[in-house]
């Protein structure tokens, strides 16, 4: 497949707003998981909640997407001058050349719980001031930042849980490779919900404390929040030897279940080959593995199993949803942006929380930062439906 | 520059008063009338017992018009990447989880809550058809099926793929219904190929057909065209999925030309339609 650059990237998460506060909870090995304290829920849980959100106001033209979602979309576009990086693209490209793929599983569902609490005692009907198509509808996120960027290129929205926003740089390259678009802005952002929370929790996949990744003792998830975003372009001939660029995709299914990973990561691991298969790659030309490492019992076994058949345990890895919970639609991209992060800050972050190595699980668990460059790391993201996503990033040199 | 070319191998197709491409050919022509009747969908084949008791109405219709799609084509559905584009996704099971977290017991079942994913469909399709070939689950708000054809057109003529496209929607109840008011059921799918194929020289009963028409995409600015029977219009004009309806009429009377499908605001995708001999 076609290489493209990583031009830009942003993200936020409960460890902090933008690039820099990301990278220093990173190498201090911090998290920003804290007790459950969202909303109405009442659940014995962790979660990972972005601050100021409730802070961020939208513009008023752009007022019909009020909602918590598009908030954190436009608190995380104004990190690192990313908004001014997508500006110059434009003057390059024009608006029309530059496409928008967003991942979110959630999108703005908080607004209709709360419209929900807010019905009219008498006709049951929703308040007036509800807007489905600005915040329920999954695609709002995709047209709040295509018009808060002046885009008018393809927009879409791709809702596939959490492989969402690992799954939105296939369909950008594609866009890329069909010659409709110069340059694209991916990304992902998901909020917390009470759908998720007590979705999880009735799974019984939510942990009880800080989410522990790989451990022995691991006993689920911490829900969290996040947005990320990177803007893409066709690599051009010359590069910083630090730019970071985007190798390949790798998509698969599992043909299993809705809510369980195939136990022996059969899907995860087509997915991983594939990626390996588009970028020309072998298991051996990989320095860092981010794995899905969501913390329950029956992810972390099926995914050790697929990473184990493919690279032994001669690859280091680690969770990054220790430090940043699981962001669901919105981890594939906040990861890439880790894994750009470790490219280009040359080191190999570790999984937190995690005290008590789980020693059925065969991989190489990275638990202090690995200092060093790294060129080239695979990000694995998997969702419900059995949905699977790899991507290969990698320095330009 | 990739020219975004594929070929139809297969339809599907399910809405109020359409029931399967072939029993609809006549009245998209025109040659029949079209009476309004609720969409009927079908229990879906494949899927283990525990499955199929618990998918809904949409999972269902889904499933439905990608079987008839890949049954039209006569394409085996194992290894064929999919691509979902539904403007809402699961209208009814939305609605009972903002109903039960609006109460103080805040309780939803886990069946509940993993056919509330988007992805819904692509994943109990994988489970029917043991499909392991990638799928995508998109959303495009009322462009969602013109933004669907755009991405499955796309695999096909870049990775130079089969792909099944599936594009369905279907009711909310109130008091959502209000504010998103999508009168029925209605769900289109294409098997989509980058080449032409012939026709066998002996078609079985259920075989390949062959390549109906090429299609070529690209964007425009034109207005969306429109149905001229009121009823398959106002169809059209309400639920997203319908917006597939000038395209099923051109394949129906099988006349080269081309149609504008609405795509974001004011924007359109220009489908070139050549039917094959």
């Amino acid at each position: 497949m076609t290489q493209l650059l990583l031009k830009d990237y942003t993200a936020t998460s409960c460890v902090g707003h933008g690039r820099l506060a990301t990278l220093d909870a990173l190498r201090a090995k911090r998290g920003g998981l804290a007790p459950c304290a969202f909303e109405r829920a009442q659940i014995d849980t962790w979660t990972g909640e972005v601050s100021d959100v409730d802070d961020e106001r939208l513009t008023q033209t752009l007022g019909r997407f009020d909602c918590r979602n598009n908030r954190l979309a436009q608190l995380a576009l104004r990190q690192d001058g990313f908004t001014d990086s997508v500006a110059q693209s434009v003057g390059r490209w024009g608006r029309r050349r530059i496409g928008v793929f967003l991942g979110t599983s959630t999108s703005g569902i908080l607004q209709t719980e709360l419209a929900y609490r807010r019905r009219d005692p008498a006709t049951d009907a929703l308040p007036a001031d509800f807007d489905y198509g600005g915040t329920q509808n999954s695609f709002s996120v995709a047209d709040f930042v295509r018009q808060a960027l002046g885009l008018d290129g393809p927009a879409v929205v791709i809702c596939s849980a959490c492989s969402s926003s690992a799954k939105v740089f296939g369909s950008a390259r594609r866009m890329m490779d069909a010659d409709l678009i110069d340059a694209a802005v991916v990304g992902g952002v998901d909020s917390l919900c009470l759908t998720t929370l007590y979705g999880f929790h009735a799974l019984q996949l939510t942990s009880n404390g800080p989410c522990k990744p790989f451990d022995s003792g691991r006993d689920g998830i911490s829900i969290s929040e996040a947005a990320a975003f990177a803007l893409l372009e066709r690599v051009p001939n010359s590069l910083d030897s630090d730019a970071v660029m985007l190798l390949g995709v790798g998509e698969s299914s599992d043909a299993y279940h809705m809510s369980s990973p195939h136990p022996e990561g059969l899907g995860a691991r087509a997915a991983m080959l594939a990626a390996l298969d588009f970028a020309g790659l072998e298991p051996g030309d990989i320095d860092y593995i981010n794995l899905h490492g969501t913390g329950t019992l029956s992810n972390d076994s099926s995914e050790s199993r697929a990473v184990a058949s493919v690279f032994g345990s001669s690859v280091g890895g680690s969770s990054t949803k220790g430090a940043t919970g699981h962001a669901l639609g919105a981890a594939g991209a906040l990861e890439a942006v880790i894994c750009s992060l470790a490219l280009q800050h040359e080191f190999a972050p570790a999984g937190i929380n995690t005290r008590s190595l789980d020693p059925a699980l065969g991989i190489q668990y990275l638990v202090e930062n690995r200092p060093g460059r790294i060129s080239r790391v695979l990000s694995n993201s998997f969702g419900f439906g059995g949905t699977n996503c790899s991507l290969l990033l990698g320095r330009a040199g | 520059m990739v020219k975004l070319a594929a070929h139809i191998e297969g339809i599907g197709l399910l809405g109020p008063g359409l029931d399967g491409w072939t029993g609809s050919v006549a009245l998209l022509e025109g040659r029949s009338p079209y009476i309004r009747q609720p969409t009927v969908v079908p229990i879906p084949d494949g899927l283990p017992p525990a499955e199929r008791r618990r998918i809904g109405l949409v999972v269902k219709l889904a499933l439905g018009v990608g079987l008839q799609a890949i049954s039209k084509a006569g394409v085996e559905p194992d290894a064929l990447p999919a691509v979902f584009a539904s403007s809402g996704g699961d209208g009814e099971n939305c609605h009972e989880i903002c109903q039960a977290l609006s109460h103080d017991e805040r309780m939803i079942s886990p069946t509940r809550f993993h056919n509330s994913v988007h992805n819904a469909a692509a994943g109990y399709w994988s489970i029917a058809t043991r499909s392991k070939a990638a799928s995508n689950a998109l959303c495009a708000f009322d462009w969602s099926f013109a933004a669907g054809l755009l991405e499955a057109v796309t695999q096909v003529a870049v990775d130079q793929t089969r792909v099944l496209l599936v594009a369905y929607d279907a009711p909310y109840p109130q008091p959502l219904y209000a504010k998103r008011p999508i009168p029925g059921p209605f769900g289109v799918a294409f098997v989509l190929a980058p080449v032409s194929t012939a026709p066998p020289a002996q078609a079985g009963a259920g075989g390949s057909v062959g390549s109906i028409a090429r299609l070529t995409v690209q964007l425009g600015d034109s207005p969306a065209d429109r149905m001229s029977n009121t009823d398959l219009e106002s169809l059209r004009a309400s639920i997203p999925a319908a917006r597939s309806l000038p395209l099923l009429h051109l394949l129906a009377v099988r006349k080269n030309g081309v149609v504008n499908i609405e795509y974001l605001d004011g924007r359109s995708l220009a489908v070139e339609v050549e039917t094959c001999a």
